[in-house]
């Protein structure tokens, strides 16, 4: 095993142990936390597939930004109000788990890979070209997407003025 | 690859040390600094042997002794393995910023040329903004896990002024990425050895006379953004007068009043390395990093004409010390505006963030992409 796979086994065996640890702690905030780590490690994933921007671009806006929201939003109510409705969470979960199950094991079963996977250039992920595909090729979705944004953000404003 | 490896883990450990040796100078200059502008005595109890030396006995070997040999302190109906954790968690980041910012051009020894700079990583303004977002962590978690309201009232307020800050502070760096044109800390240093005359465009030539003979720093180019992003920079750093999260005539002293020893000390030592990583950020993107004006690679070209040719390892020496005088002039810029302004309110604050900083910096990008345009 050479030292790029022995890494990947690695990182794979430390993200799966926190995906766990999300679902199967008991605290609230140490599953937040559990979660935080995930993500760090998915980031660490993605630096070692020659990917360094998309790695960072996942700690600013999901370890850095949207995560410390969820931890706002658990602080502010209590945690031990939150843990009632286990059984229905539970049935919703595997469901889910199931559907995701159902797509994933047929694509792992019948084993259709890339038979001859191509490494990935140096310019893959860097800033010039996630700027060249988003600003030229996709310009018209990013815009729709950015214009669905605004909306979010002013229905939000909206809400907040509208109760006091 | 042993050679590399031993460069690579030399120039680390070079940083850290330097990082944490500043950080720890800094904690005398502090005490000894607000002592002088309150014309005050300051630190001067502990001696050894008789030996006082301006307080160094006391602020260096005193205090951290102290701190490690008291009790550590766990709140009972806190979270153990968090409260642990939180200053960890407040100190990594502050520590780990310093990778990516050069402290001089290229060393050559013989056959290698070394790169001062621990990482040189393509997105390297990116990194620093991805570590100044984890940040945060350190601050909600340990005010989480003390359990108690006064903490938890300054983890809130520290959230919520580190998240609106960042954004002002990421918005502001974008107009210096425009017109170096890369993310990469090290390029963004070299790009600053040009000179303004060389830049400007022909209907501009009339300026070159008397502006043209400066260097190409960002403070030159980008004025506003200087002002924006030191602003934010230092509400980052959570110290006065953005100290809310602390705010200690009102919250005791807001997210750390529980922690004590050496937790304390580490959140204690993560402020002083932050102000060492603002001044670091500060000094490579606005004041030409490790640059000294006019030396090029291989000695002094004057505007004005005149040559000075300098051997190599001289020339690294003057970068290098260039580099740190310039940091240890923002570290000190920071900690006198500790001790010269107020306490902003916390409305004020939000105010500051939102409704000046985040517009000024979107102005400065729209000004700066039409300056691009024009300059052409």
């Amino acid at each position: 095993m050479d030292s790029a796979s022995l890494i990947f086994y690695l990182l794979a065996t430390l993200l799966v142990i926190a995906s766990l640890m999300v679902v199967f702690l008991r605290n609230v905030v140490h599953c937040a936390m559990a979660l935080v780590s995930a993500l760090l490690l998915i980031a660490v994933l993605f630096v070692t597939l020659q990917a360094p921007m998309i790695g960072v671009l996942q700690v600013i806006v999901y370890a850095g930004a949207i995560m410390v929201l969820f931890l706002f939003v658990i602080m502010l109510l209590n945690p031990a109000a939150l843990e009632q409705q286990r059984g229905l969470w539970w049935g919703f979960g595997t469901l889910l788990a199931l559907m995701l199950a159902g797509v994933l094991v047929p694509l792992v079963a019948t084993n259709d890979l890339p038979a001859d996977p191509v490494a990935a250039t140096e310019l893959f992920g860097s800033p010039e070209m996630l700027a060249k595909s988003l600003f030229n090729d996709y310009v018209l979705p990013f815009e729709i997407a950015s214009v669905l944004l605004l909306v979010a953000i002013i229905g939000a404003v909206v809400l907040a003025k509208r109760e006091n | 690859m042993i050679v590399d490896l031993a460069i690579i883990t030399v120039k680390a450990a070079l940083v850290v040390l330097m990082v944490l040796n500043l950080a720890g100078i800094l904690g005398w200059v502090e005490r000894k600094g607000s002592a002088l502008i309150q014309d005050r005595i300051g630190a001067n109890r502990a001696s050894i042997l008789g030996f006082a030396g301006m307080g160094l006995v006391n602020t260096l070997i005193a205090d951290p002794l102290k701190f490690l040999t008291k009790e550590d302190f766990i709140p009972r109906a806190g979270d153990r393995f968090l409260h642990t954790l939180a200053p960890c968690m407040a100190l990594f980041p502050a520590l780990v910023t310093f990778a990516v910012i050069p402290f001089g051009d290229v060393l050559n020894i013989g056959e290698r040329s070394i790169n001062l700079q621990v990482a040189n990583l393509t997105i390297g303004i990116l990194y620093v903004f991805a570590m100044g977002s984890l940040g945060v962590y350190g601050i909600v978690i340990g005010a989480w896990a003390s359990n108690n309201k006064f903490s938890m009232l300054g983890g809130v307020r520290g959230s919520a002024q580190m998240i609106s800050y960042e954004v002002a502070m990421g918005l502001s760096v974008i107009g210096i990425l425009m017109v170096y044109g890369t993310l990469e800390l090290q390029d963004i240093a070299r790009s600053q050895a040009t000179l303004l005359r060389d830049l400007m465009p022909t209907w501009l030539g009339f300026l070159s006379p008397l502006i043209g003979w400066l260097p190409a720093w960002g403070i030159f180019l980008q004025p506003l953004a200087f002002i924006l992003f030191f602003t934010a920079a230092v509400a980052e750093t959570k110290r006065i007068p953005f100290d809310l999260p602390e705010g200690e005539s009102e919250l005791v002293a807001g997210y750390h009043v529980e922690y004590s020893g050496g937790k304390f000390l580490m959140f204690f030592a993560a402020e002083f390395a932050e102000i060492v990583a603002v001044a670091g950020l500060v000094t490579t993107l606005f004041f030409g990093g490790w640059q000294v004006p006019y030396l090029m690679r291989d000695g002094f070209h004057f505007p004005w004409g005149g040559t000075l040719l300098l051997p190599h390892l001289l020339i690294v020496l003057l970068q290098v010390s260039a580099f740190t005088i310039k940091v240890v002039f923002f570290c000190w810029l920071q900690i006198l505006l500790r001790w010269s302004v107020p306490r902003f309110r916390y409305d004020q604050v939000m105010r500051l963030g939102w409704k000046m900083l985040l517009p000024l910096a979107l102005l400065n990008i729209v000004a700066t992409a039409i300056w691009i345009v024009a300059a052409q």
